[in-house]
């Protein structure tokens, strides 16, 4: 069996075509109205061939070579009715290979600072604040299903909770952080409640909405949160008042994020094994059969869309804290879809997943300048590409499966 | 008084062009029960097509209504020819996925193609030029009512009537109906459902185009974001109506539109979109099945 067959060759073909007219209008043309001049950029319709047909073939041959796959796959499930636990899950269920692989990992992360300048160590802070987002976000998208458009919303609540209580009443970062979760909390029960009754869709729609407004009340009302301008001269996080230098404190910092995803890994792990968790699990899978089974749909998914809000407002005074100064223009909607990203890539609903993801897709783009104006249709194509070929993510997330004590398993 | 009815036109105009972009949020949203996120950045699209297609036929010296009516048939073909592939890769390989993949994917789209354009064209603000003549007998009542206000609701109107009457009468309209309703048993009694999902796509977004010419011409500036904003508020507008409803569609964009203009006129134009999302909570917290639609109680 030919892996592109003549025909491929003219879908491919077809598809360049039909995408050089799709593109044509505003990708060749470009108009400059103030000079009144078009310049034509024929070039790039060449481009856009070239890559089409180029995408097309490949997805060709994927689909070659998945059908194929499948059919195997069928043939041996018949033969074995056991079937294969995937690469991932033999990973996790082996704790001869999974343990040392975690155990270097988390001993690279504790002496990062000790390894790398300054800069790496400012860098891999923000990475590990998305880490912490990411985790947060998953809980609301991975594990309960619900799609979150604005949970950069929360985020800015725990940051301008911390900036603001900062600024007029002089209150320190470590009374600030649980007072961010709270604020988070209470705004993600006050939103969620009249919508978690009703449909998944309309969360999604009404949270994109709940963060445009937050960004606009932030940018407008100036006497409350000192409009475009931002919040500056913020303290940054204390150690029983000891006077940090500029480089102890970046550490101490880094090591404060590391804390947290600890703690976030910690509770979303217990979450993910407790009777919330599962209950989640089951309602993402089937709503009305866990109705009938006696689960009150609407507490527990308020409780994890608290829960996930909470974690963003956590992460927003960190972030608050870190910056020294906040300002409307951190928590636009692309933050929102750069988390989602994340969660997305990594893998719904599996913790390491989101780490990995977040880790890619912060770290990536801060070594690939040149590439800066390309992440956010990166982030689009991504995910768009990442549901239709793998839904899954990088990292499946593994469910927890009970075994009869006398199986093979 | 004259600043009311200037309100009221300012209202019924907004409301129009909600309309034309909730219609097509409305019309997927029946037959494949998806939000099509990427809706308002085909709008965005159509509007960039006329400009750009305008703007060079003008270079060419090319008589007004020549130009409008060229530019207008680019957007429509062009827009139309996006909704079409927009479906083909990010929804058609979805389907009977999970609700939450193809939402995903949505977003995706809407975030892709909003670079795209920004990208392809420019980030900033580009001036639209003026398509639509002004005639000597309007200039009367131009400090209530503009010809663009006029055109606009003349056009939503013949557009609605014309959407109508095809989803009534036609073949094609009595197919999607039979989608909507059910799609596996219209399969069975041989409606091709891939051609009418296609056909509803490209219908949707032929409306949005005409939206984006039109409001477009109406503000006179457009950039790669306008997509956005509106794509929320028309989808605002057809739950409020009530989703998956066509004439509900239509009622909640005018009330939508009131609703702003009067807002923005006697309260405050900074809050202008904080106005629309809340209308939206608060219509889903007293009637989440829309103004117009039914309440549907999900069966297994």
């Amino acid at each position: 069996m030919n892996v592109i067959t003549l025909k491929d060759c003219r879908k491919a073909l077809l598809t360049a075509l039909w995408f050089m007219f799709l593109t044509f209008p505003i990708l060749v043309v470009k108009v400059n109205t103030t000079e009144h001049l078009v310049i034509w950029r024929w070039q790039n319709l060449i481009y856009v061939g070239a890559a089409t047909c180029i995408a097309s073939l490949l997805t060709s041959v994927y689909r070659h070579y998945r059908d194929r796959r499948g059919q195997m796959r069928q043939q041996e499930q018949q033969e074995e009715e056991a079937g294969r636990l995937s690469l991932t899950e033999r990973f996790f269920n082996t704790p001869a290979v999974s343990r040392p692989v975690f155990a270097t990992a988390a001993l690279f992360f504790l002496i990062f600072p000790l390894l790398f300048s300054t800069y790496q160590v400012n860098i891999m802070t923000t990475a590990l604040m998305y880490v912490v987002l990411g985790l947060g976000l998953n809980i609301v998208v991975g594990v309960a299903g619900l799609l979150n458009l604005g949970y950069v919303a929360f985020y800015a609540v725990g940051a301008y909770t911390y900036a603001l209580l900062n600024m007029h009443f002089d209150v320190g970062f470590w009374i600030a952080l649980p007072l961010g979760g709270i604020m988070a909390a209470l705004f993600g029960i006050l939103l969620g409640f009249p919508v978690l009754r009703l449909r998944g869709d309309y969360l999604a729609i009404v949270t994109l909405g709940f963060g445009e407004i937050i960004l606009l009340v932030l940018k407008n009302w100036a006497e409350f949160s000192q409009g475009p301008g931002g919040i500056s001269n913020i303290s940054r996080p204390g150690f029983f008042g000891v006077n940090m230098p500029m480089e102890t404190a970046l550490n101490y910092q880094y090591y404060l994020t590391i804390a947290m995803v600890v703690l976030t890994i910690f509770v979303i792990n217990r979450l993910q094994n407790s009777r919330i968790g599962r209950a989640l699990f089951a309602l993402r899978e089937d709503e009305i059969a866990c109705q009938a089974m006696g689960i009150d749909k609407t507490t527990v998914k308020l409780t994890a869309f608290a829960l996930g809000a909470t974690w963003a407002g956590l992460a927003g005074v960190l972030f608050a804290a870190k910056n020294a100064y906040i300002n409307p223009d951190s928590f636009t909607f692309l933050e929102s879809a750069m988390i989602l990203c994340i969660v997305v890539l990594g893998g719904m609903g599996s913790i390491v997943g989101v780490i990995i993801g977040a880790l890619i897709l912060i770290l990536l783009p801060e070594y690939l300048r040149a590439f800066s104006d390309y992440r956010m249709l990166a982030f689009g194509a991504l995910l768009v590409i990442m549901m239709v070929f793998r839904p899954q993510g990088i990292i499946a997330n593994v469910r927890r499966t009970y075994h009869k004590k006398d199986s093979a398993a | 008084m004259e600043y009311f009815l200037e309100l009221v036109f300012s209202g019924l105009t907004r409301g129009s062009i909600y309309a034309l972009i909730a219609l097509g949020y409305t019309m997927v949203y029946g037959i494949i029960g998806l939000i099509n996120f990427a809706h308002g950045e085909v709008y965005m699209i159509g509007a960039f097509t006329a400009l750009i297609v305008a703007t060079v036929l003008n270079m060419y010296g090319l008589p007004l209504p020549a130009v409008l009516i060229l530019a207008s048939v680019a957007a429509i073909i062009w827009a139309a020819a996006y909704g079409f592939t927009i479906e083909r890769l990010a929804y058609r390989p979805l389907r009977g996925a999970p609700r939450l993949s193809p939402l995903i994917s949505a977003i995706g789209m809407s975030i892709f193609l909003q670079n795209y354009v920004m990208l392809a064209q420019t980030p900033n603000f580009l001036p639209f030029p003026e398509l639509i003549p002004e005639p000597a007998f309007l200039e009367r009542f131009a400090s209530m009512v503009g010809t663009t206000d006029l055109a606009i609701l003349t056009v939503t109107s013949v557009v609605m009537i014309l959407l109508t009457l095809m989803i009534k009468f036609t073949r094609t309209g009595k197919a999607m109906r039979a989608t909507a309703q059910d799609q596996t048993m219209a399969f069975l009694v041989g409606v091709n459902v891939d051609t009418v999902i296609s056909i509803t796509f490209i219908t949707g977004s032929s409306l949005a185009a005409i939206g984006g010419v039109l409001i477009a011409s109406h503000i006179g500036q457009i950039n790669f974001y306008i997509g956005f904003i509106a794509g929320i508020k028309a989808f605002t507008a057809a739950v409020l109506g009530g989703i998956g409803s066509i004439p509900g569609a239509v009622l909640g964009s005018f009330v939508l539109g009131l609703t702003e203009s009067f807002a923005t006129g006697y309260v405050s134009s900074a809050y202008e979109d904080v106005f629309a999302f809340s209308l939206l909570v608060l219509i889903l917290i007293f009637r989440p099945a829309g103004l117009l639609g039914k309440a549907t109680i999900e069966k297994v």
